[in-house]
């Protein structure tokens, strides 16, 4: 005998969309229930952006600190640092474990019900409850938001298990490996891939592409494939993979056909997400898709009355700020009130050294979507706070309508431009000029200075270069 | 390929400045040679101004709106072999600054390189008169599917009111919605059809009509005079039922050949067989100089409505036209202003004004005098009233004549002379033919 619950809305997901719908709907009064097999906080706080900025945050330590173990021009002089991975991870499951816990004791506060267990949908108001432990509930809801969020694709050829581990298990390792090899230089796999090197791995990096980050320009993308050859990572563009064995490493071809093998003592595949739209039961509602993912109306709303999908189920860009922002729409919709997700721009911010941080449109897509577009750059080069942080490389470059100067795009490359995002985001979303942002006076010295400037060089007036 | 510079041609004699009324070119355009590229407004003349030769439009110097001084740069067109200007001298000062009014247009000006410096107004004038705040921006029409700019919270502020942004004018920089906007709307009956009869929801739109072009010209004008000139009025009756029977008739026996006549041929050959009498009212008067200017010629100003506002244009030498001429000649003036085909002579030089209202005419009058000139006489609407004649009631046709006089150079019983010499000639017409 399964116990019933009936509740107003039913959350599958406990991730940044999910908890967050969770909360908000808490808020708003609405009788809330939130499923989640593993743990709160999803992939982005357990084993996404949280986990993956601990280490890159420790990677990046221990590198200053062999750095000045050298010959410091900044005369500091300490002993040759030494690393035990096995604590840097059980800091890094400290940081997991308090945000963890954290949602956890939010979603109380707001009086969301938090049934840890996996979901499987049997209609689109009847969901079946396996808890890991005790008895099968079935849930019975008015609203149900499915936040199930995504997973990393699996390569045939290199099936995860042993030494070939997806971000997860990146995130995670027991031991440092000698000699890395990534496949798939987009942000995830550049992100960990720079910071296993920091560590002091070996890394070599393969991609199908002919470039690194195929998302974003070269002019962006530059700063980075410089930090990369800098620090020895080795890569290998127009390559594709064939195979791993354990003695001979990775197997890849290149574009020439040329077939070489790339040793390796661990493997990760970071290959790209795909949307978890199955194992749950959800091809039972027959869901009208987009490609791979749900497709849902400007409040979120799927092909199915009462069934809502967030997140990185609901398509691109897969982030977590997006899922967040989607999930209080949801809630407050579902509250009665108007609301739409419908943002002028979503920040997309990499987290490589130089972090890469895109807001809006960069000059080839406005260009692309028949805006006849300035656009100006300005680089740190020129920046005081920049040059007291040894972080020089790269730039600030904002993108404008010709005619009457709103600003369309920011993008920025460089050592900690991603706090930059704010300023970036904001100033789009409230419809800025140029002459706004010119016009605002910004702290001296930060490298936000570099903002009101690259604002000041569209306008053809930039004071400091 | 070179750069060619385009330069306000020298319109007329004493023209040092013109205002620029419409671009028929925008950056980016192929040009043809003698292809109008603009029109510019002098005095009350509209002039296009013609390409000298054929190339792609670069920039343009200046805005709508704007006074331009003669001889400064209008456009700049890229042009085969060598042009009027070294490629490397400063970029066109194209309205970097001055962002709003360029946006107008549909095409988007390129501004100059960015990167490059601006170069401080190589034009002589460009936009800004002194003082003039930059105009409330207009909106940048917002293309089909193109979002309304808002900020989160005004549009969330929307979603609760009910309003659809695309609907909601955006008075802010680039056409950005503000808070204000979404109460103009929602005042404006925007969302609250529903509640109550919208005739009686108070309004709060407010629209910002720049004064210029035509408007301004004829502004001045009006100004001119009735600062200078101490007008003073003169309204005489006159019985026009003879006229009129006369009218009736000529149409009758010629309308079907020579045109249908209205009243105005009659009453223009009234005035020119008046002011045989009167050459001090057939006059301009430069009061700066202190001459006043008899003529002998009739040339009569012909105040015309036309879609702009106030023209009049002229019919020269109206004493030596007959009634169908006249007739003629006061439609094809009339028609020359209102299509905006007027060459700049047929819209001054004139020596006294007729203006009439038609049947809109009214009882009486206060005629503004067309500065120079120092006289002016209005015609109001014609009605048949119930008159005495010789102790027998009667009905008759009247009309009022209202004409103003400049009193510094026409007395008061030389204006009223004036005027019952008229009424003379028109009570009994066959005078009109008299020699």
């Amino acid at each position: 005998m399964t116990k019933e619950i009936t509740t107003k809305l039913l959350v599958i997901g406990g991730g940044p969309g999910g908890y967050v719908a969770a909360i908000r709907a808490g808020q708003l009064g609405i009788p809330t229930v939130l499923v989640e097999g593993e743990r709160l906080g999803g992939t982005c706080l357990t084993i996404g952006c949280i986990p993956s900025k601990a280490l890159i945050h420790a990677a990046h330590e221990f590198e200053r600190a062999q750095h000045q173990a050298g010959d410091s021009p900044l005369g500091i002089r300490v002993q040759s640092p030494s690393l035990d991975i096995a604590q840097t991870v059980r800091w890094k499951d400290g940081i997991v474990n308090r945000l963890s816990g954290g949602v956890g004791a939010l979603l109380r506060k707001a009086g969301v019900q938090v049934i840890k267990g996996w979901a499987h949908i049997e209609d689109g108001k009847t969901v079946r409850i396996e808890p890991a432990d005790g008895e099968a509930v079935r849930m019975h809801c008015e609203h149900l938001l499915l936040a199930t969020g995504s997973e990393p694709v699996e390569l045939p050829m290199l099936p995860f298990g042993g030494p070939v581990v997806s971000s997860t298990g990146a995130l995670s390792p027991e031991t440092l490996p000698r000699r890395l090899v990534v496949v798939g230089a987009g942000y995830i796999g550049l992100e960990l891939g720079m910071a296993y090197r920091k560590l002091g791995a070996e890394v070599a990096v393969v991609e199908a592409a002919e470039r690194i980050l195929p998302g974003y320009d070269e002019e962006l993308t530059q700063p980075v494939l410089d930090a990369l050859e800098k620090s020895g990572v080795v890569l290998h563009l127009g390559c594709s993979v064939q195979g791993f064995d354990e003695k001979h490493g990775v197997h890849v071809r290149s574009a020439r056909a040329d077939e070489f093998a790339l040793p390796a003592d661990r493997v990760l595949v970071a290959v790209g997400r795909r949307p978890r739209s199955t194992g749950f039961g959800m091809e039972s509602l027959q869901l009208d898709m987009a490609g791979r993912f749900v497709a849902v109306d400007a409040q979120c709303r799927t092909s199915m009355r009462g069934v809502w999908a967030i997140g990185d189920l609901a398509g691109d860009p897969m982030l977590a700020h997006r899922a967040m922002a989607q999930g209080e729409v949801v809630a407050e919709v579902i509250a009665g009130k108007a609301r739409r997700f419908e943002p002028m721009a979503i920040p997309a911010v990499c987290f490589t050294d130089p972090e890469v941080v895109v807001v809006g449109r960069t000059p080839g897509e406005a260009r692309a979507a028949g805006f006849d577009c300035i656009d100006a750059a300005f680089p740190f080069a020129a920046n005081g706070r920049a040059m007291t942080l040894e972080a020089t490389k790269g730039f600030v470059r904002v993108v404008a309508r010709r005619d009457n100067h709103l600003i369309v795009g920011w993008q920025a490359v460089g050592q900690g431009v991603a706090e930059l995002a704010a300023a970036f985001t904001l100033s789009i979303e409230m419809g800025a000029r140029l002459e706004d942002v010119a016009g605002t006076i910004h702290a001296h010295p930060t490298l936000g200075e570099a903002v009101q400037e690259a604002a000041l060089r569209a306008l053809g007036h930039a004071i400091h270069i | 390929m070179g750069i060619y510079a385009i330069r306000v041609p020298d319109i007329g004699e004493g023209i040092a400045e013109v205002e620029l009324v419409t671009w028929h070119v925008q950056p980016g355009d192929m040009v043809a040679e003698d292809q109008s590229i603009a029109d510019v407004m002098t005095d009350k003349a509209t002039v296009e101004i013609p390409s000298p030769v054929a190339g792609k439009v670069l920039a343009l110097g200046s805005a709508v709106g704007d006074t331009i001084a003669v001889g400064s740069e209008l456009v700049r067109l890229e042009v085969e072999g060598a042009g009027n200007l070294k490629e490397n001298s400063a970029p066109a000062p194209v309205h970097q600054a001055q962002v709003a009014p360029v946006s107008i247009a549909k095409n988007n000006p390129p501004a100059a390189a960015p990167t490059q410096p601006v170069a401080p107004a190589q034009i002589a004038s460009v936009s800004s008169r002194p003082g003039a705040a930059p105009r409330s921006a207009p909106a940048v029409a917002r293309a089909a599917g193109e979002r309304p700019l808002a900020s989160p919270a005004v549009r969330q502020r929307a979603l609760d009111m009910g309003l659809e942004l695309r609907y909601v004018h955006g008075s802010g920089p680039a056409g950005r919605i503000l808070q204000g906007d979404l109460d103009a709307h929602a005042a404006a009956g925007g969302q609250v059809q529903a509640q109550g009869p919208a005739g009686y929801a108070e309004r709060h739109g407010e629209e910002a009509i720049p004064v210029i072009g035509l408007r301004r010209k004829i502004a001045q004008k009006m100004q001119e005079s009735k600062r200078r000139i101490p007008h003073f009025s003169y309204v005489e009756e006159i019985d026009v039922t003879e006229l009129e029977a006369l009218r009736a008739k000529l149409n009758q026996l010629h309308g079907a050949t020579r045109g249908k006549l209205t009243v105005l041929p009659f009453l223009a050959r009234a005035m020119v067989l008046a002011l045989r009498e009167f050459p001090q009212i057939n006059a301009r008067y430069d009061d700066e100089a202190g001459v006043v200017t008899r003529y002998a010629g009739v040339h009569l100003g012909v105040a015309t409505q036309t879609e702009g506002g106030l023209m009049v244009p002229v019919l020269r030498h109206a004493e030596s036209l007959d009634l169908w001429a006249c007739a003629a000649g006061i439609a094809s003036v009339a028609e020359g202003a209102r299509s905006g085909k007027a060459a700049r002579d047929a819209l001054s030089g004139s020596t006294i004004t007729l203006t009439s209202l038609g049947a809109l005419g009214g009882i009486a009058s206060t005629p503004v005098i067309n500065h120079p000139e120092v006289a002016i006489v209005g015609v109001n609407r014609m009605v048949e009233r119930p008159m005495l004649r010789g102790g027998q009631v009667v009905g008759r046709l009247l009309m009022n004549l209202s004409s103003s006089f400049d009193h510094r150079v026409v007395d008061g019983m030389h204006a009223a002379q004036f005027i019952q010499a008229m009424r003379a000639l028109l009570e009994t017409p066959a005078l009109l033919f008299v020699e």
